[in-house]
């Protein structure tokens, strides 16, 4: 087939990309430092180690940490990789869209709206990856992870937590025409979540309602994941119920995504 | 020659920006759940799993010991928030002051106007949070009252600072400083553990923050435990606020009128 430039299918238009989404990170990384890297650190400092120092640990209580900083740690990694996804997928989208247009430049080439989506979601996973490695690493020396299968295992597990919020909300903002719907996705979406889903004390503590009410948040899952995983004690049948959780959240966003886009910009 | 006096000019930048936000009132409405939240996560979950800590020579419980911290860490998120983001934003790019100064207004009216909402905004927000302190049995003294016009000392020094500060960012990239200053002092400054946590010079390093003075200065007036140096806290954060005002004003002269 001589002459046609369009790609082959999403992997292959979203490839094309490639060197737009490396340029924009060249240019970008260093103002994510603070959010996704400093910040969570800061609160495992202020959190784990000097609050901790207060809490009487009990493995019991703690399901199954041995300290409040065990506790703490592999909450925050999880919390992490939700807070880093979700600064990638509100505004920049908006601005793809709406201020900068620049998803209509990319589609007035061969490239389809699926190819747009599958790379900006590709970036994404590439951002919360080196968040995950490098928040990982660097609190490897407090001492609370068990194995190396285990972190590695977590590490994987945080794609797939960025990845569950990412896409859905993603497909969220594709289609928003205004911005200040994201305040509210903040403030009544992520910043309860990151304070009421397991990451800073077990959700058996909160009410009965509440509780059911926690366990049904994407961060609960990926917490729970994460902290079985990093401390060793891992219950596979849950480990299982964790993933395809998650898993169905990528894959109805990534749906939902193409969807709301091509409707937004082609329709 | 001054067409409009003061009292006047700050009365229509308040009015102004009720207009502006009475069509996203639930972002208003909204920004009061944070510290809430905070409360309860931290103050309450948390607290579960702490025994409580002493303050002014007896022992409280840990949610009474944290709320008040919650509050005025609250009170400077709030006053940054708006000097700096919002600021910036009328500032630089929808260049609303330099549409009022078209006006009879002034750049004192300005600073002074913009600092008064933010006040008012953050006061309703105290009060509010005040109620959920006294609703949840966290408040132990009469002294708690003042805690509102705390919360407003608090937010008149930060918000004067940072709206000084302001003046001199570049780009967006720049409020990457704004958190790495808020951040720490909201997650070190006695907020949710006793300033002894620290050793020796740490501590003083503490001690000397602002936001720190202001927790202090909240919980002495929840607990009680009211001293003078709860009347240390209170000129520590008048003279921050006012130097912050004054700054803001002479920059905003040379950045608009020149």
């Amino acid at each position: 087939m001589s002459g046609s430039t369009a790609p082959a299918g999403p992997l292959q238009g979203a490839l094309r990309l490639l060197d737009y989404w490396a340029t924009v990170y060249r240019r970008t990384w260093r103002g994510s430092i603070v959010s996704s890297f400093v910040t969570p650190l800061l609160y495992v400092l202020a959190m784990g180690v000097l609050l901790g120092g207060f809490v009487e640990a009990d493995a019991e209580t703690l399901e199954g940490a041995t300290s409040y900083l065990a506790f703490v740690v592999p909450g925050m990694v999880a919390a992490t990789s939700m807070t880093t996804v979700v600064g990638e997928v509100t505004y920049p989208v908006m601005a793809m869209v709406k201020w900068n247009k620049t998803y209509y430049s990319m589609t007035a080439t061969p490239l389809s709206v699926p190819d747009v989506v599958l790379a900006h979601l590709g970036f994404v996973a590439f951002r919360v990856a080196v968040t995950a490695a490098v928040f990982l690493a660097v609190t490897a020396p407090f001492g609370v992870y068990a194995s190396l299968p285990g972190v590695l295992a977590a590490f994987v597990a945080q794609v797939l937590i960025g990845m569950a919020f990412a896409a859905p909300l993603y497909a969220f903002s594709a289609g928003l025409r205004d911005e200040s719907a994201f305040s509210i996705v903040f403030r009544l979406g992520m910043i309860p979540m990151f304070l009421f889903s397991g990451a800073f004390f077990p959700v058996s503590n909160l009410d009965a309602p509440l509780e059911a009410l926690a366990v049904a948040t994407p961060l609960w899952h990926g917490v729970d994941l994460t902290r079985m995983l990093v401390l060793g004690l891992p219950d596979w049948s849950m480990v299982l119920v964790h993933v395809a959780y998650l898993a169905v959240l990528v894959v109805l966003g990534w749906w939902w995504a193409v969807r709301r886009l091509t409707r937004r910009m082609v329709l | 020659m001054t067409p409009i006096t003061g009292a006047v000019a700050t009365g229509l930048i308040l009015q102004r920006n009720f207009i502006a936000y009475r069509r996203a009132w639930w972002i208003f409405a909204t920004g009061f759940l944070e510290p809430v939240f905070y409360l309860f996560s931290i103050g309450v979950g948390v607290g579960a799993l702490i025994s409580g800590f002493e303050v002014g020579g007896r022992e409280i419980p840990y949610a009474e010991f944290v709320a008040p911290g919650m509050l005025a860490a609250s009170a400077m998120n709030g006053a940054v928030l708006d000097s700096t983001f919002n600021f910036f934003f009328k500032l630089k790019y929808s260049k609303l002051f330099d549409q009022m100064l078209a006006t009879p207004l002034t750049t004192t009216d300005i600073a002074r106007g913009e600092l008064a909402w933010s006040l008012l905004r953050g006061g309703v927000y105290s009060l509010g949070f005040l109620l959920v302190m006294l609703a949840m049995g966290l408040v132990s003294s009469w002294w708690a009252v003042l805690v509102v016009p705390a919360a407003l000392l608090i937010g008149l020094a930060f918000g004067g600072v940072a709206m000084a500060l302001t003046t001199w960012m570049r780009s967006w990239q720049d409020f990457e400083l704004v958190t790495l200053t808020t951040l720490p002092m909201f997650l070190f400054s006695a907020t949710f553990f006793p300033v002894t946590t620290y050793p020796g010079v740490l501590r003083w390093v503490v001690e000397a923050t602002p936001l720190y003075r202001g927790v202090v200065l909240c919980r002495e007036l929840t607990t009680g435990a009211v001293s003078w140096d709860s009347a240390f806290s209170v000129v520590y954060l008048v003279a921050m606020g006012v130097a912050g005002l004054l700054v803001a004003r002479r920059r905003l002269d040379s950045l608009l009128l020149t």
